[in-house]
């Protein structure tokens, strides 16, 4: 799916009836089955682009749009992840995942199938039946990974997914994303404040500007893939990484 | 303890003296049990009190068994029962769904909080009387009397429990493009069942208390009626033997709920190992 922002435009009303500019005006491509990593400074509107993308949260002016449809509301084929798990404490893990189906009507037998298919690419196949309480936070990530992929999504909406993890678990996980992604190609859109990460898994680095963000930079990142972990001590990954830091704070400013 | 090597039971005890305390916790509300009926029967054998005034143990039972054979106990229990019971589904029905209608419309709470709170800050006695005179001395006024105590706490724990549903599990549902009726059974009821149940712990037990005020009331049948009735008749020992039936009473329903928390909750009783 290919998704597009034209000239968008939030604002939120302040309690003084006032306006905060949150976001834009910023115009953005992304091609079908491209990753492309959002970072920028904090409070610049990131999530509220996804948030827009995402059917749950209203342009102010200019648009949004999935292939040239524009998107005012919730799509099947869009799927958002957000950045605590955000799960339901009194689903087990294969119900959580489930949770997509079971809305769409999908019935148990079919949605079981769908679900344990899943477990083993997840690392989640010892613990179907545990509630969320009883997982650690890079399983409950796993679970809400797995509550997004399970609905075949031809894009993939993704606000922090990892920023709640510790280094070493969102390392790994990022990998795992990226070995999901290989297999379906959907396009994917994810914000992150770590460069790296950005660096090592995106197509394209957008970086925008402190509040109300605009497009600052977008950086083709040229390396190979399948991406691999020992990448980043390659002349061009640091140099890539180094582009996008002097593209956050200007180093003029 | 004396054993060397078992480094682990040194720290809290010898098992044997662990397994003893547990058991003694265990037993503790019995045990205070018991010490009441000793002391109880300390008092009346001292005969500080006439018996009339603080009837022995042995006395009470006997009246009891003797109102279970004659059919009186159970003849009012099951008229305070039927009021409960009706009342409990009126008052919750109400206070649940009023509640869950402020909680998504909080206009609605400007409109009906004065009323609400006034109606509620008046203590039942006073208004008992009042729901006789529009709702007769039959059943009817006691099961209204039962509802208007029972609706205030559900209605309470019902908007605080809505209104507690996480924000981010809203957007997740409306994500998924959820129907109302989805976000509701899939996302808001089991998100409020908690609250919700603990606000039931309290309704039940003041169902019991709106029951038998409206029996004070009107008199006529109820463990309400009774207690006066056998108050008049200076039999001490049947006073309390329905007193304690309306323990019972309170005591079942509250179990009953905590049951419910039991099967319905199970979820809560999970966490990592
Ligand atoms: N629902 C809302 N109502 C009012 N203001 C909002 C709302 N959501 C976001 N904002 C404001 O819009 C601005 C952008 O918020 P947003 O959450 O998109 O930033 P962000 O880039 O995701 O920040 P962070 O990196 O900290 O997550 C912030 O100033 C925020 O206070
Ligand atoms: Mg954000």
């Amino acid at each position: 799916m290919k998704l597009s922002l034209r000239e968008l435009v939030v604002d939120f009303k302040t309690p003084d009836e006032g306006r905060l500019p949150a976001l834009g005006p910023i115009s953005l491509e992304v091609s079908p089955g491209e990753f492309v990593c959002i970072v920028g400074p904090s409070g610049c509107g990131k999530s509220t682009l996804i948030r827009t993308l995402a059917g749950l949260q209203r342009a102010t002016s200019g648009s949004v749009a999935g292939d040239d449809v524009p998107i005012t509301g919730p799509l099947a084929t869009l799927a958002i992840m957000f950045q605590d798990a955000n799960l339901m404490p009194w689903r087990t893990v294969i119900d959580n995942i489930g949770l997509p189906l079971e809305l769409a009507g999908v019935d148990k037998a079919r949605r079981h199938a769908a679900v344990y298919e899943l477990l083993p690419q997840l690392h989640l196949q010892n613990f179907a039946l545990s509630y969320p309480a009883e997982l650690s936070g890079g399983m409950a990530q796993r679970v809400a990974l797995g509550r997004v992929i399970v609905q075949r999504p031809k894009a993939l909406l993704l606000d922090e997914p990892f920023g709640a993890l510790d280094a070493m678990t969102r390392e790994k996980i990022s990998l795992e994303l990226l070995d999901l992604w290989r297999e379906h190609r959907q396009t994917v859109v994810m914000v992150t404040h770590d460069i790296n990460e950005a660096v090592l898994m995106a197509d394209r680095v957008v970086v925008l500007s402190s509040r109300p963000g605009k497009l600052v930079a977008d950086i083709a990142i040229a390396l190979e893939r399948p991406r691999a972990i020992n990448m980043i001590y390659r002349e061009t990954f640091l140099r890539l990484v180094r582009e996008t830091r002097a593209a956050i704070d200007p180093p003029d400013a | 303890m004396a054993e060397v090597g078992k480094k682990h039971d040194t720290e809290l005890g010898s098992r044997s003296t662990r397994t003893l305390l547990l058991q003694l916790r265990r037993s503790s509300p019995l045990l205070s049990l018991v010490a009441l009926l000793l002391l109880w029967q300390l008092l009346t054998s001292a005969e500080i009190y006439p018996a009339f005034i603080v009837p022995p143990p042995a006395a009470v039972g006997e009246a009891f068994i003797e109102a279970l054979q004659s059919g009186l106990l159970l003849k009012h229990l099951s008229v305070t029962l039927e009021e409960m019971f009706f009342g409990l589904i009126l008052g919750l029905g109400i206070g649940l769904s009023i509640g869950y209608a402020i909680a998504k419309m909080p206009i609605l709470e400007y409109t009906l909080s004065p009323v609400i709170v006034a109606f509620q800050s008046t203590p039942i006695v006073a208004y008992a009387p009042l729901l006789v005179i529009w709702f007769g001395s039959g059943p009817t006024s006691k099961i209204v009397t039962t509802a208007v105590i029972v609706f205030f706490p559900s209605l309470v724990n019902t908007i605080v429990a809505v209104r507690a549903v996480s924000p981010n599990l809203r957007d997740l549902m409306t994500s998924l493009n959820a129907t109302p009726w989805q976000t509701f059974r899939q996302l808001e009821l089991p998100s409020a069942l908690p609250v919700v149940l603990a606000g039931l712990k309290t309704s039940a037990t003041l169902a019991v208390i709106g029951a038998v005020v409206g029996e004070f009331v009107t008199q006529g049948s109820g463990l309400g009626f009774l207690v006066t009735s056998a108050r008049n008749q200076y039999d001490t020992p049947l006073v309390i033997v329905t007193v304690l039936t309306m323990t019972a009473i309170a005591l079942s329903l509250y179990s009953f709920v905590v049951l419910l928390e039991w099967r319905w909750l199970a979820w809560r009783r999970r966490s990592k190992p």
